[in-house]
């Protein structure tokens, strides 16, 4: 047992803190701080988990089990253009893993990992709530619906000219 | 509370509403197999995920079987615990478990103890299908100075998670992920070293399997035993003794101080030394700190601090470090017995012995994890080497009396050796909850009083109680005493005193659940509260038998000061028998943008 260092930005550190406080630091409110904090962050890094946990007066350890448990946190930066196939049941059986394979193929990246330029990211998750445009795609806010393997390259090159 | 009666097995039986299939059977003798399930009913903590589904029962009318151990039961209910198809099924969940669950029995550490292997015996399982291209989860071991994680062998009870967070509040255990990749474990999966993990070994304790174990320095003691240029000095803590016998299939509450003292001879140990001893010197100076600081407060000095804070208790001492660096200056600065036995063993009696530092071996035999760690601190080692050598549990030292063909049970009764050997009543219930402070009363009321103390069992001390008050009055002065035993009582003291709402002059608290006889290293208790009522009645027992029953009036340690120490919390005292605390908190650097 021994201490440790993390370190964070003074910006970011007040931020995060000023996230916890508009739920009252709350330790009940866990998920929708660390939900608030990744759509300013990008991301859960460590630093950020250590700063909501003594926060919210709980253990670092119920903050890393409960990002690790949701798949919608993620404790990698996303790309800029986050693309995210829902593999729920609906998509899943229209077709949505050859999508997913398509898009691996093109932008030679694995599930949860992120290009070099730092650009896009692939990551799944599970049903939308839109079944009935299934399988569906979402890049960043944008939604795909209907998508089959041969559109994947013309969403891609959708992005491809912007910073 | 109304009743509800329903069939088990055939046979009626009535409990109260709110109770569980499990317990219900239990009432009739039916003992359903569980392994999640942990019932701690000292502590109103039950743990009952339901996920492992060992406990299956059928249920007439239902559908799916029914986990007992989280199925409350309802009038009229028809339960059946052992049919075909429970048996069948209790059979394939345990065969799934096993078929991710290394086959390392003969090797396992927990082998013999393992609550995995004794259902693998009881359901009957000859082979284990589901093998052929199953995935088996790994992960690397986890090494720390008192606690060893294999985590390819954890089954996810979540048993060590419910001690680490409800019981103790030390947070350093967590579950994490999800489905098949599902684990306990520390924050961002670093080592337990790493955490805030106190090495309480409470986790340990309650581990069903061979995930969660303690390091084994058995092989160390017995090198150091082979080796003719050393000599090896050997200490037992108060708790050993009165529970000891359980390994050895003595009834809780057996007292074996003297078969243990003999045990320890045949061993080969040179000399077979008490911790009482080093408890009543625990007492000599936490008690004189403690009227130290007492005495600047009735002189109206408002800087003092108080409450004072025992500190023998090496998993109370990690927990404040790590979770109450703010408060590092209200504890004791007094060392552990255990340290303060090493500090003079290796000083002292090395030098009465004509024995250099680095040929004296000490061993120490605690009821305790976190003692093995606490050896390895360094501010506990003199150019590096260590006051103690190497701390073993008890049940560690039922294996090497078992491995050299002895048992506790027919051994004779031996003494200890002079001088380090030799203790008071008041050393010995250092032990169990309660004891230290009551220790520390009756020599701080003579000390303070200058009469002799005639009544010297402080019943108002004792219990079992999570958190105690008591008043004690000083001839005039009444003095505010504070008792937590787990570390989770022991966080609403410090709560307390954090907000400024403590009225305690003084506060024992001592990590484990009952004191040390509820050591991460006992016997496993099972959360059985009469077992350690029993222990804690062994130890009261050998208090009373003792011809001393105050610190100060042990000769030996009245000899020690004369010829070696001075005064109690002199510069040589200081330098021995007192340390320091650090913070151990992650610390939260700003970078400036």
């Amino acid at each position: 047992m021994s201490g440790y260092k993390i370190e964070l930005k003074k910006k970011d550190l007040e931020t995060l803190k000023e996230v916890c406080k508009s739920f009252n630091n709350d330790p009940g409110e866990l998920i929708n701080v660390l939900h608030k904090a990744q759509s300013i962050f990008g991301y859960l890094p460590a630093e950020v988990q250590e700063v909501v946990a003594e926060e919210l007066n709980i253990p670092v350890a119920k903050v890393y089990g409960v990002v690790t448990f949701y798949s919608f946190f993620t404790m990698k930066p996303k790309g800029r253009y986050p693309i995210s196939i829902c593999t729920g049941t609906a998509c899943y059986v229209r077709g949505a893993e050859k999508v997913l394979d398509e898009f691996k193929r093109i932008l030679k990246l694995e599930v949860g990992e992120t290009s070099e330029d730092g650009k896009f990211s692939i990551s799944c998750l599970r049903c939308v709530g839109a079944c009935g445009l299934a399988p569906v795609v979402m890049v960043g806010e944008k939604t795909y619906g209907r998508v089959s393997p041969d559109e994947v390259r013309k969403i891609i090159e959708e992005y491809e000219d912007m910073e | 509370m109304s009743l509800v009666k329903l069939t088990i097995d055939g046979q009626q039986v009535e409990v109260e509403k709110g109770t569980t299939i499990y317990k219900a059977a239990k009432k009739l003798g039916i003992d359903i197999p569980v392994l999640c399930y942990m019932d701690l009913h000292n502590m109103n903590i039950e743990n009952k995920p339901g996920g492992c589904r060992i406990c299956v029962v059928e249920v007439e009318g239902r559908r799916n079987l029914a986990p007992s151990c989280s199925t409350n039961v309802d009038e009229g209910m028809v339960v059946r615990t052992s049919s075909m198809r429970v048996i069948n099924a209790r059979r394939t969940v345990l065969e799934f478990i096993l078929s991710d669950h290394p086959k390392d029995c003969l090797t396992c550490a927990k082998s013999g103890h393992c609550e995995l292997q004794d259902l693998a015996v009881k359901l009957g399982v000859r082979e284990i299908p589901y093998q052929d291209n199953a995935e088996m989860s790994t992960y690397k071991v986890d090494y720390s100075p008192s606690i060893i994680r294999e985590m390819d062998k954890c089954v996810m009870c979540r048993r060590c998670e419910t001690m680490c967070n409800d019981v103790q509040t030390v947070g350093a255990l967590f579950a994490i992920n999800r489905g098949f990749d599902a684990v306990v474990a520390p924050a961002f999966e670093m080592d337990l070293q790493k955490s805030t993990c106190t090495y309480c070994g409470q986790c340990v304790a309650v581990c069903p399997t061979g995930a969660l174990t303690e390091v084994d320095n058995t092989p160390n003691v017995i090198r150091a035993l082979a080796d003719p240029n050393k000599k090896v000095v050997v200490q037992t803590a108060p708790a050993v003794r009165a529970a000891l016998g359980e390994e050895f299939g003595m009834e809780a509450g057996t007292l074996v101080t003297g078969q243990m003292a003999a045990a320890l001879r045949r061993l080969g140990f040179d000399y077979v030394f008490d911790t009482d001893f080093a408890a009543d010197l625990t007492i000599m100076e936490e008690g004189t700190e403690l009227l130290g600081r007492l005495n600047k407060f009735l002189a109206g000095d408002k800087e003092v601090k108080l409450p004072i804070l025992t500190s023998c208790c090496p998993g109370w001492v990690n927990f404040f470090e790590a979770q109450f660096p703010d408060m590092l200056e209200i504890p004791s600065t007094a060392r552990s017995p255990q340290q303060m036995f090493g500090a003079i063993a290796k000083t002292y009696f090395a030098d009465k012995i004509s024995v250099k530092r680095e040929d004296l071996v000490v061993v120490s035999i605690m009821p305790c994890v976190a003692k093995k760690y606490e050896s390895e601190r360094d501010e506990f080692a003199t150019n590096g080497n260590p006051d103690v050598d190497f701390a073993i549990t008890t049940r560690e030292l039922a294996h090497l009396i078992k491995q050299s063909n002895m048992d506790i049970n027919t051994l004779p009764k031996e003494d200890f050796d002079s001088p380090m050997g030799e203790s008071t009543g008041a050393g010995v219930i250092f032990g169990v909850t309660g004891g230290v402070i009551e220790a520390a009363t009756r020599t701080a009321y003579e000390i303070h009083t200058g009469k002799t103390l005639e009544k010297v069992d402080f019943e108002q001390l004792r219990g079992l109680e999570g958190i105690r008050k008591a008043e004690v009055d000083f001839d005039g002065l009444k003095l505010n005493i504070g008792i937590a035993h787990g570390l989770g009582n022991a966080r609403k003291l410090l709560e307390d005193i954090r907000s400024g709402k403590s009225e305690f002059h003084a506060i024992e608290i001592m990590a484990c659940p009952g004191g040390c006889i509820g050591g991460g290293g006992q016997p496993l208790h099972h959360g059985d509260s009469t077992i350690l009522k029993k222990r804690a009645e062994a130890l009261y027992r050998e208090d009373k038998g003792k011809a001393i029953r105050k610190s100060h009036e042990n000769p030996h340690i009245q000899e020690l000061y004369k010829n070696f120490l001075g005064e109690p919390m002199s510069d040589k005292a200081h330098h021995l028998l007192h340390t320091h605390y650090d913070s151990k908190k992650p610390e939260i650097r700003v970078k400036e943008d």
